[in-house]
């Protein structure tokens, strides 16, 4: 038989039964669906992750403590305060990968401003420190290097705490006082929003030199922060800063590092990696359900089968093949599956956008996943319509006639 | 010419453990151009040599040779060729495909026909349906068909692939007598045109207008004779006064 007239003979017998074709479809429309809806959000939930990370500054490579033994007991990372200001300096004049080093203080406080209070993160910073995290200031100054050697009072306000403190009214010029020591403001950091790391707009920045000795012991720093020259070259800065260091920290070769390095690239791959998980974790369990609806569509077909018994006998005894009949009810199988993979995919699109547009979600739109979704559902109405179809095949003519 | 030449054909079926002896032997040899009736009662074997002949079922044991091709030595996609390239199947319950208009149901046998002899099935089909009068009725679904008319799509359908033989089994069995007459007039014309016919009865007043009449008991033949005077079904018709069956198309008339 001319497959015109198959595609219509299927045709035909699914408009006969449409409510149960429908829900036979839905099984299908609800598991192409989920993948592409669940895929989208998975990807776009990576993606926005990612770049929040990068949002945390150009190319960035922090340096942290490292940990200590003591007596076969690992005290932790940060457990021994081995960076110094000396480290910054030697990383600024001995590398050639790095545009940017800054020392990173880490203090935190009660600040009060005109009646009212909040508490805060304080950071110690050099005057470089918003070329390295990409940040821009929203007005008034940043301090310069003279302010770092005088040790200057002065603050920049992160917006949360501009707010925070001010409200409406402009902060800059006002006095603050961070564990009663007076500081003037000086500018206020434009809003950088939030990310995983938490509300990065919440944050004051003095100069490194005003938090080492005003605000601590004055010995060590908490961590180098470093803009290395390009992407392409982290992994060879990364080196180079480890070389350095050991160096400047008198380390033997036996010696393990009394720092950690930790690039942005590192963070961003091995979210990526949990993100992804995450991903195909989603369109596993979304196509468990496709599974599911292969296995409505078998169900369906064997009823269709069972009831067009006669109509199998009347066929047979006009001279259709037993392959006729099971291409016919092959075709029936693939044709509700690819319909309800077609609608599913408009269902997933739509879902999708739902999802980004009232849950805010940001969701990736990928192609390709609808054609393997929309192919697969194919293959499932192949799989699962092919038993029923055999059965419809194998009968016999007589038998089948008799069928009533 | 011989169409259909069955020798020494038996069927067993095994129904649990008991053996069923549906034909014992069976000789039957039918010309071409005859128009024989095949009777008996329930249980005699008819339907059984009626799936034979039909090639819905194989013996056995013993030959069948239809229109020249041995029968009993074929594997099932093969008989489904000779079913749709040699045999025309009319049944008791019409067996029409519901849902599904007079032309596409007389189409169906050319559109499982592998030799692809047909460029226009459609074309073909309805001048089967004028065959048998019913050019008007091709849109009509068999739910809004009358019986009679029904059976002459069937009629229609076995036509349309120029078949070696018509099988007809029990065709007049869902008709009223009036009908059932109607409907053999049409088949005495198709017979009158050349056509071998096999008829399955168990009703006497049918048999009589074919030409031959074979008798089945018990699974064995124990009556074959030709008959000397043939019924005209057009004239029993008309002396009912009947309002005759419009004939139309190829030269036929009401008038045989």
């Amino acid at each position: 038989m001319k497959i015109k007239n198959l595609l219509k003979v299927a045709y035909k017998s699914i408009i006969k039964n449409r409510m149960r074709s429908f829900l036979t479809m839905l099984g299908i429309i609800i598991g192409v669906g989920a993948v592409i809806a669940l895929v989208a959000i998975g990807q776009g939930t990576s993606e926005e992750v990612e770049s929040q990370i990068s949002s945390l500054g150009s190319n960035l490579i922090m340096v942290m403590p490292g940990s200590s033994h003591f007596g076969g007991v690992s005290r932790g990372a940060g457990s021994i305060n081995s960076l110094t200001l000396k480290d910054v300096d030697k990383l600024k004049k001995e590398s050639t990968y790095i545009r940017e080093a800054s020392a990173y203080v880490r203090a935190s406080g009660q600040v009060i401003a005109v009646g009212k209070n909040w508490s805060t993160s304080i950071n110690g910073v050099d005057p470089n420190y918003l070329i390295i995290k990409d940040w821009e200031l929203e007005k008034g100054n940043f301090f310069t290097k003279r302010e770092i050697r005088s040790r200057a009072k002065v603050a920049v306000l992160g917006k949360t705490v501009s707010d925070e403190l001010f409200e409406d009214s402009d902060p800059v010029g006002q006095s603050i006082r961070i564990r009663n020591i007076p500081f003037k403001v000086i500018g206020v950091l434009d809003a950088k929003g939030s990310s995983m790391m938490g509300d990065q707009d919440d944050v004051i920045l003095v100069p490194t030199s005003t938090a080492l000795y005003r605000m601590t012991e004055g010995k060590n720093i908490s961590m180098i922060m470093i803009s290395a020259v390009s992407n392409d070259v982290m992994e060879e800065a990364q080196e180079e800063i480890e070389t350095i260091l050991r160096k400047s920290h008198n380390l033997k070769d036996e010696e393990a590092s009394n720092f950690r390095l930790r690039s942005q690239t590192e963070i961003i791959d091995r979210v990526s990696s949990v993100t992804g998980a995450l991903t195909v974790l989603l369109g596993a369990i979304a196509a468990v359900s496709l599974l599911v609806g292969g296995i409505g569509i078998m169900n369906i077909m064997l009823v269709s089968v069972t009831e067009r018994t006669k109509e199998i006998g009347i066929r047979l005894a006009i001279g259709a093949r037993g392959k006729d009949v099971l291409v016919q009810f092959l075709i029936e199988a693939v044709l509700l599956s690819l319909v309800g993979g077609i609608i599913g995919i408009i269902f997933g699109v739509l879902l999708a956008n739902g999802a980004s547009y009232f849950m805010n979600m940001s969701i990736v739109l990928n192609p390709f996943i609808s054609l393997m979704a929309f192919s697969f559902s194919g293959a499932v109405g192949v799989f699962f319509g092919f038993y029923p179809a055999r059965k419809a095949a194998a009968m016999d003519p007589i038998e089948a006639l008799r069928y009533e | 010419m011989e169409i259909i030449k069955i020798g020494k054909i038996k069927k067993t079926y095994i129904v649990g453990d008991v053996k069923v002896h549906a034909l014992r032997k069976v000789d039957l040899t039918v010309k071409k151009g005859e128009f024989v009736s095949v009777m008996g009662s329930s249980g005699s074997g008819k339907s059984t040599l009626m799936n034979l002949i039909g090639c819905l079922d194989t013996p056995t044991s013993g030959t069948y040779i239809l229109d020249g091709e041995k029968i009993d030595e074929l594997k099932k996609p093969q008989l489904s060729d000779i079913r749709n390239q040699k045999i025309g199947f009319v049944f008791q319950g019409f067996n029409l495909l519901p849902r599904t208009n007079a032309l596409e149901n007389v189409e169906l046998p050319l559109l499982y026909d592998r030799r692809g002899r047909v460029k226009d099935p459609s074309e073909k089909a309805k001048q089967a349906l004028d065959r048998v009068g019913l050019l008007d009725r091709m849109d009509h679904e068999p739910t809004q068909l009358s019986g009679g008319q029904q059976q002459r799509v069937a009629l229609a359908r076995a036509l349309v692939n120029e078949p070696s033989i018509i099988l007809a089994d029990e065709p007049t069995g869902n008709l009223d007598s009036r009908t059932s007459i109607e409907m053999m007039k049409i088949l005495q014309e198709l017979n009158s045109q050349g056509i071998t016919i096999l008829l399955v009865t168990h009703e006497e007043d049918i048999a009589c207008y074919s030409s031959r009449i074979v008798r089945l008991r018990d699974g064995i033949k124990i009556e074959d004779k030709v008959l000397t005077e043939i019924r005209s079904a057009a004239k029993d018709l008309e002396e009912m006064g009947a309002i005759p069956v419009e004939l139309n198309g190829n030269g036929y008339s009401t008038e045989v």
